[in-house]
């Protein structure tokens, strides 16, 4: 596009076919182990030459260990009460229903 | 291991045992809350889709056969009763529905790119300690905001494989979603969560 562009320059973006914008969109597929062999390649060889993407992959591995870390909220007292209330109603239909 | 120590308190509450069942409560119902609140825009109906989920265990407890694992088992439950009960509530949007009509959904800001798509600015490294970072109320408030603002088969996906650690093979099974349509949209919730990381960071 630019006349500028000069042949020593380094290149914006490593060899090969797979811009930056695109990379960021095969990421999970790359995670998930879902990517053809080669599309794996490519996507490791501009990894491996890329600054802003490795440090865009390495974000998302970040976010994916806040996420695994995040603790779930125990059940509310009363809510875990109903329940063994349910659990001794069950096992009293049970026993009055007799064995079958 | 988990699931062997699942197996023999289903085993012994089936008998009536109901400290075994207790301790499946306590085992499960953290996680089973939190996939409900996936589905339904309360906390109140999200204890009550888990509520219905017991119940039903309960009732099929006879039928639980081991051939999945009992805490497949109980999502599988659990996202019917939440499924039902989110239509009721008339959030739940069908599963199907990957948003062909909102394709273009970039992961990153178009704007951050140059015209051949190489990045206009590095993104930064970040150096988030994920302990430390799961002890900050701000961090976790952050995250849930985002999750919350996801679409439901956004929300419903991610919980189950990333925050909950559900694998993706599971994940088809309790959802009947294909695998593809599970990695778009994990995909996108995944971006999502990250930007909102990233902005919180850079605040
Ligand atoms: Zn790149």
């Amino acid at each position: 596009m630019s006349p500028l562009r000069l042949p020593w320059r380094r290149r914006a973006q490593p060899p090969g076919d797979l811009a930056c914008q695109e990379l960021v969109e095969l990421v999970t597929d790359y995670l998930e182990g879902a990517l053809p062999e080669r599309d794996r390649a490519r996507f490791e060889e501009h990894v491996s030459m890329c600054e802003g993407c490795a440090a865009y992959v390495e974000q998302l591995r970040q976010t994916l260990s806040v996420l695994g870390r995040l603790e779930p909220e125990d059940l509310s007292p009363e809510a875990e009460r109903e329940l063994l209330d349910a659990f001794r109603q069950w096992k009293r239909e049970e026993q009055s229903d007799g064995p079958s | 291991m988990a699931d062997d120590a699942d197996a023999l308190l289903v085993e012994r509450a089936r008998e009536g045992d109901e400290d075994a069942f207790a301790q499946l409560v306590r085992r499960h119902g953290p996680s089973l809350l939190r996939v409900a609140r996936a589905y339904v825009p309360t906390q109140a109906a999200a204890e009550d889709a888990v509520q219905e989920t017991w119940l039903g265990v309960l009732r099929g407890l006879e039928r639980f056969e081991g051939r999945s694992s009992f805490r497949t088992w109980l999502f599988r439950i659990l996202v019917n009763r939440a499924k039902t009960r989110g239509v009721r509530e008339s959030r739940s949007v069908p599963f199907a529905a990957v948003g062909s009509g909102d394709a273009d959904e970039p992961a990153v800001d178009p704007s951050r790119f140059t015209a051949d798509g190489a990045w206009t600015s590095l993104p930064p490294r970040w150096d988030l300690d994920p302990e430390a970072v799961a002890r900050s109320h701000d961090l976790r408030r952050i995250v849930d905001e985002a999750i919350a603002k996801l679409p439901e088969n956004q929300r419903v996906v991610i919980t189950l494989r990333d925050l909950e650690g559900v694998d993706s093979e599971t994940v088809r099974n309790v959802l009947d979603v294909s695998e593809t349509n599970q990695r778009v949209l994990l995909h996108r919730a995944r971006a999502k969560v990250r930007k909102a990381l990233e902005e919180w960071i850079d605040a």
